[in-house]
């Protein structure tokens, strides 16, 4: 009866640090992002890890929502949804004209406007 | 109680799984899939933290809508080859950035996660949409997103037509 009293004390210990490894894998997931944006050469693959840092942000948001116990973050959420998918919409637009007049997506290989 | 606790945690190691796998994959469509598979678990993270609307909209909007039209563009361009990883200086710099910013990250909520507010409140998509649409305090912005959603339709559609006469 102890030992089941610790475990489910244990669980609802667990339970109540939601938020903060909510927050953790958030920042974790946003680092992962930045670091891919950097480290990758693929247009479509540096848009992905873009499109995961915004993710990232929206668990963050969803956990301050869930500690604050309002709904703001939320609608915050809402709104980061759209703006995703209109820039993931151009984004994929210019990787299309990009890939008809270049015939590559090497992000390395696009310098014209540094001059 | 238990199975919620199995299943959070599950599905934040899954997503910092797949979000790894997006950066180590050098095929893009790989890349996708394990995309697709860190937006269903962070959908499942959403429904744990009460906001089961948002979770619902994560798995259509995002892993439904936005990543099919990336794989949709990586099939039409077949572009499943990537020249690999950057070499030379930005992409040492890109890992060097991310050790700091993840020392930072740790800092910053390991420093501040005990005073964290703890009013948990469980909410449906009836009270997102009484918040949304019931108070001007966001009713503009969501009338604005209709025109920011318009005219990313039509720049996409500029930016992506075939010129005359190519």
């Amino acid at each position: 009866m102890d030992a089941y009293t610790s475990v489910m004390n244990a669980f609802s210990t667990a339970q109540a640090s939601f938020v903060p490894v909510a927050l953790a894998v958030s920042a974790f997931l946003f680092v992962i992002g930045a670091v891919g944006v950097f480290v990758r050469r693929n247009v479509i693959t540096v848009m992905m890890c873009v499109e995961l840092m915004l993710n990232a942000v929206n668990l963050a948001f969803i956990a301050f929502s869930r500690a604050h116990g309002t709904i703001d973050g939320q609608i915050l959420v809402f709104f980061v949804f759209t703006v995703a998918a209109a820039e993931a919409a151009v984004g994929l637009a210019i990787v299309i004209a990009l890939q008809r007049n270049r015939e590559d997506l090497d992000v390395d290989s696009f310098d014209l406007m540094k001059g | 109680m238990i199975l919620d606790v199995i299943l959070f945690y599950g599905a934040a190691l899954v997503a910092l799984a797949s979000g790894l796998f997006v950066i180590a994959q050098r095929n893009p469509i790989n890349s996708a899939f394990s995309l697709i598979i860190t937006m269903c678990s962070l959908a499942v993270m959403f429904a744990m933290l009460g906001s089961g609307f948002i979770a619902v909209l994560q798995v259509v909007v995002y892993a439904g809508a936005i990543m099919v039209l990336f794989l949709f563009v990586i099939m039409l361009l077949n572009a499943q080859q990537d020249a690999g990883d950057r070499a030379g200086g930005i992409g040492r710099a890109g890992i060097i950035l991310g050790i700091i910013l993840a020392l930072q990250a740790v800092m910053v909520v390991w420093k501040g996660s005990a005073s964290l507010p703890t009013r948990h409140t469980e909410t449906a998509a009836v009270d997102v949409a009484r918040e949304l649409f019931s108070q001007p305090r966001y009713l503009y912005p969501f009338e604005a997103t209709s025109i920011l959603i318009l005219s990313a339709m039509i720049g996409a559609i500029v930016v992506a037509r075939k010129e005359k006469g190519k």
